[in-house]
């Protein structure tokens, strides 16, 4: 119940901003933060729950947002209608995915990962009618009422969504299936050896993460009115929704979204007091000062600190 | 007494090497069935055939009248065949009772609450309840065995296999465990032994096969089975 008031409060302060405050980079910025949040929920559910370390965010998130541009540009479907088509191509692309590399484990399966960006992003480098490598301008239909900016209600929307996504990766980790990848997680022979179909698990996992990704990458042609292959495949999205968990605390629901908060925040700090190359060796030295000194993350910190007393 | 579990001339090769090379043997419904040899004889190998986690490359096994060599792992396990592990393999970032948990929702298919209750029941009777919410990787060794029992039988099994469950135990513990081997088989549950303590398993054991590389060097009572010229042989190196 809690949870779901807290959920309440967090898309009405989203509306709240929305028609109170009129500086356009705040929502900018903030779009940029929730999407990060969404991101490392759906990371966390297949890298932190089962264990397996996914690099292929860029790929379902790129997926999702070429699908989104390409279902544009051919029919000019609303936004709603991308996303959900964007989630199930990216679900799809996790299944597949997933039942081809989900037998490898440890750095093996990472690997395939990294390989299944790359493939991607040269799939979408070499095909034309979506713009190939020099990408496709977009143009944003006006905002839906109430709204009266694009991005404005991009930054809402994405909100929902992770909401949506967060709620889920909670429904998961409380349920049978979190206890399975748990499981999994702490040792595949003997989680098999007490009846958890492993393989079957791990490519549920790895759809609904990569439905979840999919749908985050959506609204990012019509977020920029611009895609092309080079940034929307970029690794610091792999990146990005691999530290955040870490950071956090990938034990549950909250160590994402606190990580992700946290980290996307700073890093918009300093892209903007900075330079952007210094945000990317932040994620950097953050990521392994935390692997070090705080391997549970800040709520795993905060539980041995509180137990202590 | 019906045969529960039937191994029939299973084979399992590792590249050249052969580790098992047509064994046959059957174990009856409520029988205590001893397995011993030397150190690669074959014994875990065997076993992880029976269990699923290897495929045998040749022969069949059939379970509660049921060939079984082509399913999965986790689909033995739900036809009743539970085992622990020689090196204990918890689930050691969770709780002693989340630990049974697993195969209680995924083999039994009971809700958090009732699992709860029976996973306690089954934590009381070997001993273990004042552990069930210490994480499992806080255990001794000795309950880090015990744990590897009471989830194999959280999965209400048939069949038990426990893999070395005493190994590195003192004589005391030794005894404990196998009294709690002991209860189970008295519950009905057929149980297979591995083990490297003789005593332990010629206590135990109704009936023992020996291995010797890969192969089934001598079959009978406890009894025979240490006067066996063999089975002196294999482990004495004479």
């Amino acid at each position: 119940m809690r949870f779901w008031i807290g959920a309440g409060l967090a898309i009405l302060a989203a509306v709240a901003a929305a028609a109170l405050v009129s500086y356009e980079y705040f929502f900018f910025a903030g779009y940029t933060v929730v999407m990060f949040i969404v991101l490392s929920t759906a990371w966390n559910i297949l890298g932190g729950h089962a264990g397996y370390v996914n690099f292929g965010t860029p790929a379902f998130f790129g997926l999702g947002a070429y699908t989104a541009a390409v279902l544009y540009k051919a029919t000019a479907a609303p936004l709603v209608v991308q996303i959900a088509a964007a989630a199930l191509m990216a679900g799809a692309l996790g299944f597949g995915a997933g039942l081809l590399t989900l037998r490898l484990r440890g750095i093996f399966f990472a690997i395939a990962t990294i390989a299944l960006t790359v493939i991607m992003q040269t799939v979408f480098i070499n095909w034309r009618y979506a713009g190939g490598a020099t990408g496709l301008q977009l143009l944003r239909p006006p905002p839906i009422a109430p709204f009266e900016s694009y991005i404005k209600m991009l930054f809402v929307l994405m909100v929902v969504m992770a909401v949506i996504a967060v709620a889920l990766a909670r429904y998961i980790e409380r349920s049978w299936l979190g206890r399975g990848l748990r499981a999994i997680r702490d040792s595949e022979e003997a989680a098999e050896a007490s009846g958890v179909p492993t393989l079957r698990l791990k490519v549920l996992a790895c759809c609904v993460s990569g439905a979840l990704m999919g749908a985050a990458g959506a609204p990012m042609p019509m977020y920029l009115s611009y895609i092309e292959p080079e940034s929307t495949f970029n690794l610091n999205y792999a990146i990005g929704a691999l530290a955040s968990p870490m950071i956090g605390g990938t034990a549950s629901w909250g160590g994402p979204v606190i990580g992700a908060f946290l980290l996307s925040s700073l890093q918009q700090i300093i892209t903007v007091t900075i330079s952007s190359e210094m945000n990317v060796l932040l994620v950097g030295v953050v990521l392994v000062v935390f692997v070090v000194a705080a391997p549970d993350g800040l709520l795993g910190l905060y539980r041995r600190i509180f137990a202590r007393r | 007494m019906s045969a529960l579990l039937g191994v029939r001339a299973v084979a399992k090769r590792f590249g050249g090497f052969t580790a098992l090379d047509g064994v046959s043997l059957e174990v009856g419904a409520g029988e205590r069935f001893g397995l011993i040899g030397p150190n690669g004889s074959g014994k875990t190998t065997l076993i992880n055939c029976v269990s699923g986690l290897l495929r045998n490359d040749a022969g069949s096994i059939r379970f509660a009248d049921e060939e079984i060599s082509a399913l999965p792992a986790y689909a033995r396990a739900r036809r009743g065949i539970a085992r622990s592990f020689q090196v204990p393999r918890p689930f050691h970032k969770m709780t002693v009772l989340e630990n049974l948990l697993v195969p209680s929702a995924y083999v039994v298919h009971m809700k958090d609450a009732e699992g709860e209750a029976k996973a306690m029941e089954i934590l009381a009777s070997i001993g273990l309840a004042r552990k069930a919410r210490a994480f499992a990787d806080q255990l001794s060794q000795v309950e880090l065995r015990k744990l590897e029992l009471a989830r194999a039988m959280a999965a209400k099994p048939r069949l038990l296999i426990s893999d070395e469950a005493m190994a590195g135990l003192a004589g005391t513990e030794v005894d404990e465990v196998l009294k709690i081997l002991f209860d189970l088989n008295e519950q009905g549950i057929t149980i297979i032994m591995i083990e490297h303590i003789m005593q332990a398993v010629m206590r135990f054991s109704q009936r023992v096969v020996c291995l010797d590389a890969g192969r089934i060097i001598c079959e009978g009572t406890p009894q025979s089975i240490v006067k066996n010229a063999d089975v002196q042989k294999a482990y004495l190196g004479a």
